[in-house]
């Protein structure tokens, strides 16, 4: 780690207690759209945090209000314990990396580096040293006389990173910043991002509306739709524990089965369906009797038994008939129908190797589908 | 994608032997030829005749100097040409700066009435010039009358009156030309600057000025070479004893043409030349 960075991760700052931002009830209305409607988020020092949602969820302009590009309508924002709801962006300790990047065309990858401290009037004698570790560090020393438009759209990338962390801000801002480079490039610059934050220690505000990103990347994810933040959570919590239909069905894939709840005690709820299908699942809170709500189950964690195996009686398992097979390499995808208006997917691991059909499902074929109620989840939004 | 390689296609095929050699290769080839003749032979005669020695300059009798030297010696016309380079130049750079800050404004901006004034700032584009030029001149004959009646000054139509009243009409023109660049000049740039700590000023001499300065300097020579040539507008608004060049050329003209004015002219076409290849040259190197 250059030297800068070790004594930058390592000042303390007092006033916030280890809270790099503060968003408290913010709203940002553009007329009668509110973008961002009472958002309230902690983000901890040293933190890779991930706002994360579809198009218009309000990230990009939570992002862009920690940026200083637009204030809020109301509410506070504290970078450091200090407020700056108003402050314009070129007095902000942040710095913020584009989806377009927006690398100045007439100027050198050199120059485009150097802007910020030459804005800060940083001398000259610490000035090209300082562009050059920065440069090194994003692996791109020996390109500094090059104009961004002779580079690939990578390298133009962590030109646009090394323009941010020169400053050395006390929060880096990133907007989406993989959504232009094509699939292989992004996995590795997953990587290389998570790996650079790690070192540098400096907090990481992400906006992502790619949940595979935001799980392999995040330490925390805050999922946010229609301007509002649905669940903030490590990455095993929003995936295991979605708080509500929104976040289960936003992030990877699940099955949804609506119905009433019959009995709710210790953890666990067990709801019925209009036609008769009774399944249980965990619950967070306890629900009265006769409340409307969904069970979520992972396709993944449904086990299908074949026929005569297990017991039809046990709880949680359902007499199906396979309908539709899916074989995409890892896993095959199949569709059981549960009851005449209900499907559901089970997803199953291809743990051996065979080109044999009959060891797949076939179509038709009578079978058990079991899902321990701990691998369901009762939500009632 | 597909759009772009049918596109190409398109574009290659002419040049393939079995299209080069039909009847539609050979059209537009005709056409080609055809089109850069009536473009350019006129202009090609007026600058070989400005080297005849044929006094009425219509035949070619030798080479010769010699309207150049004459004209360098006509003070009436070096006078005129004098006048005329010295209009356009003040007019360009205020109608340059007073359009570029004006385009700022209607693109930047959101204010009431932007939109009928935006229509009212293309208006002097598409009206008549004829009809400017009365309308300048009716002006000023008002404005001057004003003047006078409440300093006691008498004012006659000068060099002054030219120069305001081409930078009347050069501003709509400045304006459409900057908007173009400030239209496509990507806002996040400036954004950029600001998140690297640039206050407004330090973003706009050392982002935005340096990326529109191209249109800038495409609509100062819009404007220079329109006021360069400027006809109407000059002869209504130009006093006595303050002539301009087309007017003063047009004057010789209805006399006797001579290869003095083609002289003028083929120095006037060099400058306009230079003029744009500097601005290309300029453009190039950033």
């Amino acid at each position: 780690m250059p030297l800068w960075l070790s004594v930058y991760a390592s000042q303390e700052i007092a006033l916030s207690d280890g809270i790099a931002i503060e968003l408290r009830d913010v709203v940002k209305a553009f007329g009668d759209v509110h973008a961002v409607d009472h958002v309230s988020l902690q983000i901890r020092d040293g933190e890779f945090f991930s706002l994360l949602g579809p198009s218009g969820c309000g990230k990009t302009t939570s992002l862009r209000m920690i940026a200083g590009f637009e204030y809020p309508t109301s509410g506070k924002i504290l970078i450091h314990g200090r407020e700056m709801s108003s402050t314009p962006p070129y007095q902000r300790p942040v710095n913020t990396v584009f989806q377009s990047y927006a690398l100045f065309p007439h100027m050198s990858v050199e120059q485009n580096v150097a802007f910020g401290l030459e804005m800060k009037r940083v001398p000259k004698a610490e000035l090209g040293p300082r562009v050059q570790e920065a440069l090194e560090m994003v692996r791109l020393s020996g390109y500094g006389a090059r104009r961004p438009r002779q580079l690939s759209g990578g390298q133009q990338q962590r030109v646009a990173l090394a323009r941010a962390l020169v400053n050395r801000p006390e929060v880096l801002l990133l907007d989406e910043p993989l959504g232009a480079l094509d699939q292989k490039l992004r996995k590795e610059m997953q990587l290389e991002l998570k790996g650079l934050q790690e070192r540098v220690g400096i907090t990481f505000i992400f906006v992502t509306h790619d949940q595979e990103e935001a799980l392999t990347m995040s330490d925390r994810i805050a999922v946010m739709s229609h301007g509002k933040v649905l669940q903030v959570g490590t990455p095993t919590e929003i995936y295991e524990r979605p708080s509500c239909r929104f976040v289960a069905d936003f992030i990877g894939e699940t099955n949804f089965v609506e119905g009433r709840v019959v009995e709710s005690a210790g953890g666990y709820a067990t709801i019925e369906t209009s036609d008769g299908i009774r399944l249980r699942g965990c619950s967070a809170r306890p629900l009265s009797s006769g409340t409307v709500a969904t069970l979520s189950i992972r396709p993944e964690k449904v086990r299908l038994l074949p026929q005569g195996e297990g017991n039809p009686s046990a709880e949680n398992a359902l007499p199906v008939r396979v309908e539709r097979i899916n074989y995409i390499g890892s896993d095959t995808r199949i569709t059981v129908r549960i009851s005449d208006e209900r499907t559901l997917n089970a997803w199953e691991q291809n743990d051996r190797s065979t080109v044999d059909r009959n060891a797949y499902w076939q179509p038709g074929e009578e079978s058990l589908l079991v899902c321990p109620a701990d691998n369901a989840l009762v939500l009632t939004e | 994608m597909i759009e772009a390689t049918s596109q190409t296609k398109t574009v290659a095929r002419p040049a393939s032997a079995s299209e080069r050699t039909s009847l539609g290769g050979f059209a537009l080839l005709a056409n080609a030829v055809l089109l850069y003749t009536f473009l350019y032979v006129p202009i090609a005669i007026l600058v070989i005749f400005s080297f005849t020695s044929d006094q009425f300059g219509v035949r070619w009798t030798g080479f010769t100097l010699d309207w150049y030297a004459r004209l360098f010696a006509n003070e009436r016309l070096m006078g005129a040409a004098l006048n005329t380079l010295y209009v356009a130049l003040i007019s360009t750079v205020a109608s340059t700066i007073i359009g570029t800050l004006t385009a700022l404004a209607m693109e930047r901006y959101r204010f009431p009435g932007r939109s009928g004034m935006d229509a009212l700032l293309y208006l002097p584009i598409v009206i008549p010039e004829i009809v400017m030029a009365v309308a300048l001149l009716a002006f000023s004959a008002f404005a001057f009358d004003l003047i006078q009646s409440i300093t006691g000054t008498p004012i006659r139509r000068n060099l002054t009156t030219v120069i305001i009243a081409h930078i009347a009409f050069s501003i709509s023109f400045v304006v459409v030309v900057v908007r173009t660049s400030l239209k496509n000049f990507d806002r996040r740039l400036e954004e950029a600057a600001q998140d690297l700590g640039a206050s407004g000023w330090q973003t706009f001499w050392r982002i935005t000025f340096p990326l529109i300065l191209p249109g800038i300097i495409g609509g100062a020579l819009l404007a220079f070479t329109l006021s360069l040539d400027d006809f109407i507008i000059s002869l209504f608004l130009s006093g006595p004893g303050t002539s301009l060049l087309p007017v003063e050329v047009y004057n010789k003209v209805r006399r006797a043409v001579t290869p003095e004015i083609n002289a003028i002219s083929t120095l006037m076409l060099i400058i306009s030349i230079a003029l744009v290849g500097l601005s290309q040259l300029a453009q190039r190197r950033r």
